[in-house]
């Protein structure tokens, strides 16, 4: 038994040490469920510390503004607790899609918002103008307060044929005759 | 004989084929405005290459192709551009898209058209000359046919299928032009074959167009081209339908005919190629069904770009008791929502639909599980399970079941007991799944250019401290250096020596100027600074001082920190 007990125990101590799991597999799986729009509206510098700080019971599931209740409701699932909404008062759906512009005629090109964009979607140099990459802009809204001459503006994503998606079917329902 | 094989389900719905189908085609009236869309096939919208005001030839081409898959538009008469903007267009959605207007001159001026001899030229400058043309599947999904007619190395096609079968109810395009123009038909088949080397070429054609089967025969002589009569089952003319009915070969899930060595094609389709390659004439009209509640339905060869409201008119006008027009087939199409939206490469036919021709679909009820839209399914899919998932937006069950091979044929529609208009369900859960997949995708660059971003600016940080450190080690090993041999570097000494005299000078003046200032009574304040002075100005180029250092012991302490590195120049 004692024998037994050794060889099991030595076994299973070397699965250990083989079998390793690097990080926190949690973490990644977290990281998966989140929008990656890097705005730190949840209180993180971004997306991944924000996984790890729900990874390891800091943060709450509900802190992601920009995934709305569908991205609390996917984590809340994924650890196995109980959906809260995002925020306080609000509690809707996730916010509609916006992106940056930047109106060329103001911009002065101090590069400013090109220093906040986390996702390098803004071009441009010192003293010329800068531009949004649209279809690469998170909608962080990072940029906004970083203009001095308030030259951003967030602009919803108009519907237009190349986006637009089929309705879920709903149907009148009629009293009998 | 071949030997036809059979697919999975299917049903038949009334035909209703006689209707447009006894009279020739009838060429359209010159319409006095003309909207063409950009987005007149599957891909990104062609560039429009003209501006507003420009005068165009008829077949100019006023959208040029936007990437690998694209098409061309064309003028389809000369004229005026009058505008390029968002206009209505046929389209599910109802929004506007895109387009150019054209205002008709009525001369139909053509631009120079010239043959492509393509039996003698490159493969590639035909297919150019198909894009260019904006030929495209006229068949419904307007896929650009150049793409398609590109085999390439590995993928060799064994079988090339002409899609005759015009399984819609109500449609009689295609059946009107084989019977009329069979010829030509043949003459863009055998283009088709050039370009993709096939070992057989069938061509499909449904029992109920007997003239168009014979006419095509007549016209397949000496060829080699097969036409096969298959039985009149919707939908026989779906491609993977088609190819199973003719060949037995099955397209697996989630793949293409070319994988099995099979294309497509409408003969409408072969009809342009014939148009574009062999008489220079890019697709600038198409043959349309107008039939349903009109007094003379019938098919007319319009040009691209004609509101739909004309093509009703064309065929005596919708009766009274018209509710909505149908653009395509009843089983397939979708209601028109404004009459304005002009004809596009994709419209084959437009019905007008009255309460008598199309009962209002009784109040869908529960799902009683019958499946007997899993009998009717041409894709052997299970329609209860994908109408299950997709009603409880359970949308990775759904792609499980394989929603995505299903073809939107809707026959299981029509079968369904309960009414339940299954194709809503399975085309809003196929864009709401395609709509994540594409944020997926989207977060996933995101995520890649914020690490990226991180790691340039840790980078950064990282260079930015080594370059100091090194600074920092170099000057220190200098000094170092300095105060071990005891001895000044004579060059630095001699430096010092100057600055030291400059000082020494520039107090000098500074002192003789306040005691002239005295002297004078001028407040020592106003003399004048700067290099007016030109005493001023060479004590100031003596002292080293390039940078406007105006405290001397600074620019000791500058002229120190240099030394090192002037030395390092004379010794390399």
């Amino acid at each position: 038994m004692v024998f037994l007990g050794i060889v099991l125990g030595s076994v299973l101590g070397y699965a250990s040490i083989k079998f390793k799991v690097e990080g926190n597999p949690l973490v990644e799986k977290v990281e998966a469920t989140l929008p990656q729009t890097q705005c730190g509206q949840c209180g993180y510098a971004g997306c991944r510390p924000y996984a790890e700080a729900v990874a390891a019971g800091k943060a709450e599931p509900n802190q992601c503004v920009p995934g709305g209740d569908n991205v609390a409701k996917n984590l809340a699932d994924l650890l196995g607790v109980e959906f809260k909404p995002v925020g306080d008062d609000q509690g809707s759906g996730p916010k509609p899609k916006q992106i940056a512009f930047i109106d060329e005629s103001t911009c002065v090109g101090c590069t400013a918002c090109i220093k906040v964009c986390p996702v390098d979607c803004i071009i441009g140099a010192s003293k010329l103008m800068h531009t949004v990459i649209a279809n690469q802009c998170t909608g962080c809204e990072l940029c906004v307060p970083a203009c001095p001459v308030d030259c951003i503006a967030m602009l919803p994503v108009k519907e237009n044929i190349a986006n637009w998606k089929w309705h879920y079917p709903v149907f009148e329902i009629k009293k009998a005759a | 004989m071949r030997t036809l094989y059979k697919f999975h389900g299917g049903v038949h719905p009334p035909e209703h084929k006689e209707e447009s189908n006894r009279l020739p085609i009838a060429p359209a009236p010159l319409p006095k405005r003309l909207t063409v869309p950009l987005r007149q096939h599957i891909g990104s919208p062609a560039i429009p290459v003209v501006k507003v005001g420009e005068q165009v030839l008829k077949g100019q081409m006023i959208g040029a192709a936007d990437g690998f898959i694209s098409a061309a538009v064309h003028a389809p008469t000369s004229g005026t551009v009058s505008a390029i903007e968002p206009h209505a267009v046929p389209h599910p959605s109802g929004l506007p898209d895109l387009c150019i207007t054209i205002e008709a001159d009525g001369e139909e001026r053509w631009i120079e058209r010239a043959p492509l001899d393509y039996r003698n030229a490159d493969p590639d400058a035909v297919r150019l000359r198909l894009r260019d043309a904006g030929v495209v599947g006229l068949g419904g999904a307007v896929f650009p046919s150049y793409v398609k007619l590109n085999p390439g190395a590995p993928a060799r096609i064994k079988t090339l299928v002409l899609n005759g079968a015009e399984c819609e109810p109500w449609i009689t395009s295609d059946d009107r032009l084989m019977r009329e123009r069979a010829a030509e038909v043949v003459e863009g088949i055998k283009i088709m074959a050039h370009l993709m080397h096939p070992e057989q070429v069938l061509i499909g054609i449904e029992d109920n167009k007997p003239e168009a089967a014979a006419a095509m025969q007549a016209a397949c002589q000496g060829t080699g081209y097969e036409v096969v009569v298959v039985p009149t089952l919707y939908p026989s003319g779906g491609e993977k339908q088609l190819i199973k009915l003719l060949t037995g070969k099955e397209v697996p899930a989630g793949q293409r005919p070319v994988n099995i060595g099979v294309t497509c094609s409408n003969t409408g389709t072969a009809y342009t190629v014939h148009r574009a390659v062999n008489h220079g004439e890019p697709v600038i009209s198409r043959i349309v069904t107008v039939t349903g509640n009109v007094p003379k339905p019938r098919n007319f060869e319009t040009l691209i770009g004609t509101p739909i409201a004309e093509i009703v008119q064309l065929a005596g006008g919708a009766r009274p008791d018209t509710v909505h027009y149908i653009m395509g087939g009843p089983m397939m199409g979708f209601g028109l929502n404004n009459l304005n939206a002009p004809l596009t490469k994709a419209v084959n036919c437009v019905i007008a639909a009255s309460p008598a021709l199309f009962p209002p679909a009784p109040p869908p009820m529960p799902c009683i599980r019958c499946g007997r839209c899993a009998q009717a399914c041409p894709c052997e899919l299970q329609p209860q399970e994908l109408f299950w998932f997709s009603h409880s937006q359970n949308f990775d069950k759904a792609r499980a079941y394989n929603l995505f091979d299903c073809i939107e044929c809707g026959a299981c529609s029509y079968v369904c007991p309960s009414h339940i208009p299954l194709v809503s369900y399975y085309r809003f859960a196929k864009s709401e799944i395609a709509t994540r997949d594409m944020e997926k995708k989207l977060a996933e660059q995101a995520k890649e250019r914020f690490e990226l971003k991180q790691q340039r600016i840790e980078r950064e940080k990282q260079e930015k401290a080594a370059r100091f450190a090194e600074k920092a080690a170099a000057a220190a090993a200098a000094k170092a250096a300095a105060a071990a041999s005891g001895v000044e570097d004579p060059e630095a000494a001699a430096k010092k020596a100057a600055i030291q005299a400059a000082v020494e000078r520039a107090k000098a003046k500074k002192a003789e100027a306040a005691a002239k200032a005295e002297g004078t009574g001028t407040p020592a304040d106003e003399i004048p600074q700067g290099d007016s002075d030109p005493l001023r100005a060479k004590a100031r180029a003596e002292s080293y001082a390039p940078q406007g250092d105006s405290d001397p012991l600074r620019a000791k302490a500058r002229a120190e920190s240099y030394a090192p590195s002037t030395e390092n120049n004379t010794d390399s």
